[in-house]
Formats: structure tokens, C-alpha cells, sequence
């Protein structure tokens, strides 16, 4: 069971684990940015460390998280390894899924994250199934999916809402608001100007937070999935944040206002924690710089592994469609 | 074994599976309380021997529906969900095609989705074009699925069991204008291997591939050609993915000729892969063209008079044969 009084020790942890994940999304911008070969799309959660951090240190070891595109913070949160990860993010055959995910489809089976999804909306549904299977086999667990306020938009997001609601599946719903649907403002692609009312609609509780306060985040977080695991069925989380990289880091937002940029970057929630921490005495300033430096030297020591690691061997892009292979 | 219908077949299947494995339950539109209180149709009955906890009656919501046999199968479950009808398996495609046949390559082996779709299909009732659609080269055509298509009351059994016990995600296309038909179905856990045709009657002259309610189309050509003096192999394929290419290519090089027949549109249809998968494998073996028997590129009208216009009959397979032996 999860402390409601956070422990100063804890409270370090989340810093710790929002300092690694920024650390880890950073180093892509930077190899990215170089003449470094990255395939794919390489979409990004800078400004929304909070979130992750704030919702998966809630979780229990057998709850299901289901992510999206931009999935790094969720599975460092949980747990992943920092070095298979990164490999597959460089399409490598070290790589957690041996070079066939690559940054957008990462699935971590071994931190129950066996399900990632791509197609914006279509989390919630496969939730519905992960979610079933935990309640038809009574097992104790919740399933948590990811999804932003562009994907809110999908019909997909409301039959899975409606149907979790009908058979009080143990679902929370985490709409990470961060104010942009690809190019599209918020305002310009939601009728409704608060998501999370749209659960009442489907009878679970729906609730907004701070999504840039990784407490907040976390509280609301214990509480809803306390609502799930007693058997009330799904809650639904709205958790105001903000996107500051683009759609992919080829996309340099030239439709966002820097002014807004610079006024959110203001709201970053590293920094702002920091302060708090500081403030409190919980850290100082030599903590802070170990822990930045430490995750340094991991996010280092990730690249320099995925460096390392071939590419996949060709014959191996024939495999692993069926458990059994056959010849069509 | 037992004189059983079609419908009778599939839902001794779900019953046998549910009774011999804890893992599997049923879920779709219906499945549970019907709107056809019908003996005949494949759910019949199993929602009071089984229990709400196993037989799930959905909203009508296919793509949450679909979703919910994907993330189940994720988490070790052998769901066995239905689409009502084939059109509608549109709605629930995002989750098939990009979910279900992709998920375990994305994971690079790691998950698996052992999942089984149940479509009703068919076209002959007049129901008109949104539900009376066939679309398996849809399905055949994506990576990471299986697809079945049972013509006998036996295979509706064995495949469906075959089906549900297999490890991917597979999807058991059910005409049903075959529920009402009789025949011979053993009483006990049966198997038809996925992957494996049939030879539904011994032939020299020309191959004639064809599967669900085609197949009986199929056959009633042969009659008429044997007068004739041409006598006709007819294989019923039973499974399009995984294909028994063994079956078609020996019966083919025996006979020297190839005639598809399928109730789906002609154009882009699944009888277009196998006259190339044979033109590609067989060529030399080939005595003439091969002929494609399907229906025209229109949706499906709902007057029977212009539904007998879009549905092969026999005398289209007739002519097919004729043609490929340049008669």
C-alpha cells in the first residue's frame, strides 16, 4: 500500500526519476541534432515528466500501463531498463523489442507494459481487454492508459470509456492534456473545454489536475486508482500540462507563440519541484548535482550500449509475426 | 459422431472450448441474448450454461469490442469475439489490422494474441451491401492474422477449435447461409489443422478452388461438366492464411488447369493470389488460363433478381472450366 504522508526519501525519488527522464529525452534531442543516424520519429514528453513520474510511482507491481507515441517517461517511470531502451530507440538489436518498435512502438512485457500503441486512440480500447483480463481472473491489478487530448477526439476513446463504465472494468483513464493535437490548439480541436467531465457521461469519476506538479499528480492518482481497485470500476484523470517539443523532432513548431513556450518552460515541473525540495531542506544543492550527474552517466552509458549493439541481423525481419512461423 | 447443423457445429465448438479451458469466454453483440432466439444460431443457449462471467453481451462498439480481445489475449486470455456482420468489421479493423497482426512483430516476439474473431458473413438474404460484404482478401492481405473459412459442418467445428487454441490471433469467417445445413460432426474435441486444404472431390481435368457456401457452388458444376466429359478436382481451401500451397500446387500440376471461385468482389478478390501465387509456381504446368469466378465490381443489391446478378452460380463455374479448356 502507498503512503499518502510522502517520505522525504520518496519525494527524492520522484525528483530523481522527473531529472532521468528529462535527462534521457534530452540526450535523443541532442542526437537527433547531431549528424547521429536516429530513425523514425522521435516524439518527445519534455514538460511532461510530472505525469509519468506522478502516476506510475502510484502503481503496484502487477497494475498494466499502456502507452503511446511519446512513451519514454512512462516506462523509465516504471522501471525500464535505461539501456535496452535506448538501444531500441536506435533500432538496434540489443534493443527491448529487437529493432521492430523503435521509439514509437516500444512494448516492456517484463515492466507489464506489454502494449503500446501508436494509433492515437486506440490505447483505451486495448486497456478494455487488459483490464478485463485482470477482473476475470480476479487478479488485483489496475490497467492505466495514456492517451493526450488529441486522442480524446477518437470514437475509439468513448466506446472504451462506455464499456469500461457498463462492466466496471478496473481502468484508469490518464488524458495527459498538454494542449496540442499534432498543429491543432486545444481550443481548435475540442468541443468541450474540460475532458474530464466527459466521464460522467459514462458514470466514473473524472477529475482534473496540475499535471507540471508531480504530487498533485500523484495524490490524485492514488486516489482514483483506490476508486478502481475496489471494485467501482474506471476514474478518469485530466492532468493539465504542456508539450513543449513538437510533433516529432522534425516538427519545430513554428504555429506555437514563443511567448507561451517561455511562459510554461517557467512552469517546467523539474524546476519548479527543485525549488521545492530545496526550500524544505529535503535536498541542497550537492544532491541535486549528484542526482543530474548520475543520471547523466546512465542516459552515457545507454548510448554507449546502444552504440555497441549491431543492427539487427536482415533474416530476422522475417520472424516473430506468428509464434509459429509458416510460409504464405 | 452426430447429424448436427452448421450452427449446431460452431456452437458445440465454444462449448467444448469453454468447458476444457477457464482462459476462454465469449464476447460480442448478442452473443449472450440474442434478438434471433433461434436453436440453429452458433451462441444459442451458452449464456445459461456458462454465465454472464463468460459469455459478455457488448454494446454495439466493434472497435472497443476488438480491443477487448487484444488486450485480453495480451494478458493470457483466449477470447472469442463476433462481428455481426462482415461490412462492420471495418469498424473494428483499426484494432485487427494495426493491433492484433502487429503487436507481437512490434514486440519483437515478446506478446502474444491468442484471440478469435467469429464473422458472420454471407450474402443471399437480401440484406443489401452494408451487410453483405465479403472481405477476407481485407484480412488476408494484412500481415500477423490467420483467417478461416469452414464449408462443412465437421470443419465448422474443428476449425473454430483450431482456431481458438492457436496461438495468433485468427479470424473464423462463418457464412450463414450454411447454419441451417445437417451433417455428420464427432460429439468430441475435434481439430481441423489450420493451413491444411481438402480435396472435396477427386478430379484430372481442371482444378476448381473454392471455400464457404462457393464451395457448393463449386460442386454443383461438376455434374453438368462431367456430361460433358470433363471431370473436375474440386478443393475446398478451409484456411486462406496460413495456405496450403502443397494441396492447390499438386492438384494444379495434375490437372494442368485452375478455376477460383469466391462470392467476394473478383477485382483484388483472393482468387487473384492464387491464380498468381500458381502462374508463379506452376507455369509450366499449365494447360490454359487461369479463370477467376467471383462476383462483379458493385456493391451487393438487395432485389434478389439483381442479387443473382452479383452471386456466382453454377453455371458461371461451368463456363470458367469451359473456357480454361478452350471449349
Amino acid at each position: 500500500m502507498k503512503e499518502k504522508q510522502l517520505t522525504s526519501d520518496f519525494q527524492v525519488r520522484l525528483f530523481t526519476r522527473m531529472v532521468l527522464i528529462r535527462t534521457f529525452e534530452e540526450k535523443i534531442v541532442a542526437l537527433c541534432r547531431e549528424s547521429y543516424q536516429l530513425p523514425g520519429m522521435q516524439i518527445l514528453a519534455n514538460g511532461q515528466e510530472a505525469v509519468a513520474t506522478g502516476v506510475v510511482s502510484a502503481l503496484e507491481p502487477d497494475d498494466i500501463i499502456v502507452s503511446n507515441h511519446r512513451s519514454h517517461g512512462h516506462l523509465l517511470a516504471r522501471g525500464a531498463d535505461l539501456n535496452s531502451l535506448m538501444a531500441e530507440i536506435m533500432a538496434k538489436a540489443d534493443g527491448v523489442n529487437h529493432g521492430k518498435a523503435g521509439t514509437l512502438h516500444l512494448s516492456v512485457p517484463e515492466i507489464n507494459a506489454p502494449m503500446t500503441s501508436t494509433v492515437v486512440g486506440a490505447g483505451p480500447p486495448l486497456a478494455v481487454g487488459a483490464a478485463f483480463a485482470q477482473q476475470y481472473q480476479a487478479l488485483n491489478g489496475v490497467t492505466v492508459v495514456f492517451f493526450g487530448d488529441g486522442a480524446a477526439a477518437e470514437g475509439s476513446v468513448h466506446e472504451a470509456m462506455n464499456l469500461s463504465g457498463i462492466w466496471k472494468l478496473p481502468i484508469l483513464f490518464v488524458c495527459e492534456n498538454n494542449g496540442w493535437a499534432g498543429a491543432q490548439r486545444f481550443e481548435e480541436h475540442s468541443a468541450a473545454r474540460q475532458i474530464h467531465k466527459r466521464a460522467q457521461g459514462y458514470d466514473m469519476p473524472g477529475q482534473s489536475v496540475d499535471g507540471n506538479d508531480v504530487e498533485a499528480v500523484y495524490h490524485l492518482s492514488l486516489e482514483l486508482l483506490e476508486h478502481c481497485r475496489s471494485g467501482k470500476g474506471p476514474a478518469f484523470m485530466e492532468t493539465m500540462t504542456y508539450r513543449m517539443r513538437g510533433h516529432g523532432e522534425q516538427d519545430h513548431q513554428h504555429y506555437v507563440n514563443p511567448e507561451e513556450l517561455e511562459a510554461w518552460a517557467l512552469k517546467c515541473p523539474i524546476i519548479r519541484y527543485r525549488r521545492a525540495l530545496l526550500n524544505a531542506g529535503i535536498l541542497d544543492k550537492n544532491k541535486i548535482q549528484r542526482i543530474e550527474q548520475d543520471a547523466e552517466a546512465r542516459v552515457a552509458a545507454a548510448v554507449a550500449f546502444g552504440d555497441a549493439s549491431p543492427y539487427p541481423e536482415s533474416d530476422t525481419a522475417m520472424t516473430d509475426v506468428f509464434v509459429q512461423a509458416f510460409n504464405s | 459422431m452426430s447429424q448436427k447443423t452448421f450452427g449446431n457445429a460452431i456452437n458445440d465448438a465454444l462449448s467444448t472450448a469453454m468447458d476444457m479451458d477457464d482462459t476462454v469466454f465469449i464476447a460480442g453483440e448478442g452473443v449472450g441474448v440474442s434478438i434471433h432466439h433461434d436453436p440453429n444460431m452458433p451462441t444459442y443457449g451458452l449464456l445459461d450454461k456458462f454465465g454472464r462471467r463468460r459469455v459478455k453481451d457488448t454494446p454495439v462498439s466493434e472497435a472497443a469490442i476488438a480491443g477487448l480481445a487484444v488486450g485480453a489475449s495480451c494478458m493470457g486470455l483466449r477470447p472469442v469475439v463476433e462481428i455481426m456482420f462482415f461490412p462492420f468489421i471495418t469498424l473494428a479493423s483499426d484494432m485487427l489490422v494495426n493491433h492484433a497482426g502487429k503487436l507481437r512483430y512490434m514486440s519483437g516476439g515478446k506478446s502474444s494474441f491468442p484471440l478469435t474473431v467469429r464473422v458472420k458473413a454471407g450474402v443471399g438474404f437480401g440484406a443489401g451491401s452494408q451487410h453483405s460484404h465479403n472481405l477476407e482478401a481485407w484480412i488476408a492481405h494484412s500481415p500477423g492474422l490467420k483467417i478461416v473459412w469452414p464449408s462443412t459442418v465437421e470443419d465448422a467445428k474443428g476449425l473454430l477449435l483450431s482456431a481458438i487454441f492457436d496461438p495468433d490471433p485468427v479470424i473464423v469467417v462463418e457464412d450463414m447461409m450454411l447454419y441451417r445445413m445437417k451433417g455428420e460432426c464427432p460429439d468430441a474435441d475435434i481439430r481441423t489443422p489450420l493451413g491444411k486444404a481438402r480435396v472435396a472431390a477427386p478430379g484430372t481435368d481442371c482444378t476448381v478452388i473454392a471455400y464457404g457456401l462457393a464451395l457448393y457452388t463449386a460442386m454443383k458444376a461438376i455434374e453438368p461438366l462431367i456430361e460433358k466429359g470433363i471431370s473436375c478436382e474440386v478443393i475446398d481451401l478451409r484456411s486462406l492464411v496460413p495456405l496450403d500451397k502443397t494441396c492447390i500446387l499438386e492438384s494444379v500440376r495434375k490437372t494442368g488447369r485452375l478455376v477460383v471461385v469466391h462470392e467476394a468482389n473478383r477485382f483484388c478478390g483472393f482468387g487473384a493470389e492464387l491464380a498468381a501465387m500458381v502462374a508463379e509456381e506452376a507455369f509450366y504446368d499449365l494447360k490454359g488460363p487461369v479463370k477467376r469466378v467471383g462476383a462483379p465490381q458493385i456493391p451487393v443489391p438487395v432485389a434478389s433478381s439483381l442479387e443473382k446478378v452479383f452471386i456466382p452460380g453454377p453455371e458461371d463455374v461451368v463456363r470458367a472450366v469451359l473456357e480454361t479448356m478452350g471449349k
